[in-house]
């Protein structure tokens, strides 16, 4: 589903360069995972696959179903069926969430040929995606993201994901600031996505994630490539010896 | 004396929409204003204004059919008015306590020696109509003063508005006029707000693509008065909207809420004045603009405090959005403070759509254009926020949502 080949990416404005050479395959119906640490590229990878304009792909590929995305617009591949779940969710001050919600997900009935959403039917599934999310109403009626607690900003991110229902997912460090009852809230929401044609990325820096959303394969991303992949095994490895096997290994 | 200058055709025109008389003798010593004038600085009204327009070329049989193909913006008392002219036959029927009257003829002197529009005002004559709302009248519905441009003509108008103790009303005072149509208007309003009132004045401008508008809000604040005034501009080619307001009363609240949308190739400018004469009084003035393509807006913010106006609070905020590399925008704030216990404050801000909003937003799917869009309307709706007549509010987030349509 997701093919990315020799990836060398370098931040558009400066030489620097943070991708170098990236190879990495997620078919559908997988949940692969990718760990690493700090400063290892993880975001990065997320935005240009993305289409973020700071970065800039000088080599390799990224194929979605077979198809390079590298001159797709942002919103055309997010209309194809690609999401991020973003590490940092920007408050938007002055869009009502609502709104927002209703613009994006016509927009992608739109590109896609399919009749927007009534009023009456946007509001049935927003009432019963949020509801099994556990987000009020009342959060939606504010402005996107603005003054939302971490954790509500993920569970925000993931409504929008169940509601624009994505081919692809990438989710990065979405555990990171929920409870422990909203990741277990949050992990059975993408639990619930999961199905033969849907894959997911999912970046994480903790096991505990992964307990709950079990992976199918775990990926260790270290200076701009991935440097050993495997079973969810790996992940359970990692958390009880860190990253210096592994990266002595591939040294 | 000086030497009297050479008048250039629209100088030249204009003396000739009036009578000879003291105004015109200024205009004949001195012109219109140049850049040179420190009011006009932003706004070289000598040169952007090039000509004026001939008469009203419209016949009275036109007038009906003409105010019945532009929508009403809202559930308003309407009073219309059309190339200038008050229609008094087309006018809705006034609730009680609220009399007004046509051929309103003010002896207008300019207040100043750069009160141009005032000394437009002067030159042609300017008639309109007068309004008094009695003592303690309260309305439930906007009186709407609907001033139709409908030909090229120059458009010369002043109303002399009086709000009576404790009344509470708005008044919606419109401007518009099709694409195409270059026509002028001079409009100039006196509005004294009596003792305890609460008054809206919204000032809606919505012009063609041509037309010129020069607007001046006079106003006489007395004390416990609770003004807002609302100003939109979203159309014309040359707009200059004037406020100034006195603040004669302690006590007295003054709220003025501004969006200014300005298009391609046009020049808006707000200028406004505040006076503060006596002690204890408020003002609080927002402004947020958008300006695309080669669009120019100007905000000149003036606050004054008189030696006895103590314990006077003043605020004052313009925040701008430049949509384009040769959008401009030149905002002049001016404190002149002669009290020692006062708190006045101003900011201005000038910035791009933020590139981490857009992106996210398009993330999801949103196009370029609409996300840009939404981004933008977040930016200029926030000011309508607390208006509490949700017909009104309705109706101007439309005209907002239409000019980005057209300019977005
Ligand atoms: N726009 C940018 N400008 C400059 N440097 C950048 C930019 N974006 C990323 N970097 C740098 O690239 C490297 C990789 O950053 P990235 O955010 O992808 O790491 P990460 O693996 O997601 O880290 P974390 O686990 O802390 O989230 C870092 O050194 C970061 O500082
Ligand atoms: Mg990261």
């Amino acid at each position: 589903m997701i093919e990315i080949k020799n990836l060398h990416v370098k931040i558009a404005e400066t030489e620097t360069k943070i991708l170098n050479g990236l190879d990495l395959t997620v078919n559908a119906g997988e949940v692969a995972a990718i760990m690493g640490p700090n400063g290892s590229g993880k975001s990065t990878l997320s935005y240009v696959m993305a289409g973020k304009k700071d970065y800039e792909v000088t080599e390799g590929d990224i194929l979605f179903n077979g198809e390079s995305i590298l001159e797709m617009k942002v919103d055309e591949r997010a209309a194809a069926g690609l999401f991020l779940a973003f590490q940092y969710p920007v408050e938007i001050p002055g869009v009502p969430t609502m709104n927002f919600l209703k613009a994006a997900m016509n927009a992608q009935r739109k590109t896609r040929g399919d009749a927007e959403y009534t009023t009456p039917e946007f509001i049935k599934r927003v009432k019963e995606a949020a509801g099994n999310l556990g987000i009020s109403m009342d959060m939606l009626k504010r402005s996107l993201n603005t003054g939302f607690s971490g954790g509500e900003k993920k569970r925000a991110e993931i409504l929008q994901m169940s509601l624009l229902e994505p081919k692809f997912c990438v989710m990065d460090e979405t555990d990171s600031g929920l409870d422990i009852d909203a990741l277990k809230v949050v992990a059975d929401g993408v639990n619930n996505l999961r199905s033969p044609d849907r894959g997911f990325l999912i970046i994480t820096h903790y096991q505990r994630l992964l307990e709950h959303i079990v992976p199918d394969t775990v990926h260790v991303l270290y200076d701009g490539r991935i440097i050993q992949s495997g079973g969810k095994e790996l992940a359970l490895q990692l958390e009880e010896h860190g990253y210096a096997d592994v990266i002595a290994n591939a040294a | 004396m000086n030497a009297p200058i050479k008048l250039t055709e629209a100088e030249q025109a204009l003396l000739l929409l009036g009578s000879d008389g003291e105004a015109s003798g200024i205009l004949r010593e001195r012109g219109l204003p140049t850049r040179r004038v420190e009011a006009w600085h932003y706004t070289d009204l000598r040169n952007l204004l090039k000509s004026i327009p001939t008469g009203s070329q419209l016949d009275t049989g036109d007038v009906d059919r003409l105010l019945s193909s532009y929508q009403r913006l809202t559930h308003a008392t309407r009073l219309p008015f059309v190339d200038g002219k008050y229609i008094a036959d087309a006018a809705d029927e006034t609730p009680n306590g609220v009399l007004v009257a046509g051929e309103n003829a003010p002896n207008l002197t300019p207040a100043a020696d750069d009160d141009a529009i005032g000394l437009i005002g002067a030159i042609t004559g300017a008639k309109g109509v007068s309004i008094a709302i009695k003592d303690g009248v309260k309305l439930d519905k906007p009186l709407g003063l609907a001033q139709v441009i409908a030909s090229s003509s120059f458009c010369s108008t002043a109303h002399t508005i009086n709000v009576g103790k404790g009344a509470h009303v708005s008044f919606i005072e419109r401007h518009l006029s099709g694409d195409g149509i270059t026509g002028q208007g001079n409009a100039i309003t006196s509005l004294s707000v009596g003792e305890g009132a609460e008054v809206l004045w919204a000032i809606v401008q919505q012009h063609g693509n041509q037309c010129t508008h020069l607007g001046q809000l006079n106003v006489d604040l007395a004390a416990d008065a609770r003004l807002t005034i609302l100003i939109l501009n979203c159309g014309g080619k040359l707009v200059r909207q004037e406020v100034h307001v006195k603040s004669n009363g302690e006590n007295s609240d003054l709220e003025i809420l501004g969006v200014n949308l300005v298009g391609d190739k046009t020049h808006v400018d707000v200028t406004t004045s505040l006076l503060h004469n006596v002690p204890n009084t408020n003002a609080e003035e927002t402004f947020r603009n958008v300006i695309t393509g080669s669009g120019h807006g100007v905000f000149q913010g003036q606050i004054r405090v008189a030696q006895p106006a103590q314990k006077t609070d003043a605020q004052m905020a313009c925040n701008t959005l430049l949509l384009s590399d040769e959008a401009e925008f030149s905002a002049k704030p001016e404190l002149e403070i002669f009290a020692d216990d006062v708190i006045c404050a101003h900011g201005a801000t000038v910035t791009d759509i933020d590139d981490e909003h857009l992106f996210y937003m398009r993330a999801r799917g949103i196009g370029e254009t609409d996300a840009r869009a939404l981004l933008i309307k977040a930016f200029v709706d926030e000011i309508f926020d607390d208006l509490e007549d949700e017909t009104f509010k309705g109706a101007l987030v439309g005209l907002i949502d239409d000019w980005l349509d057209r300019n977005g």
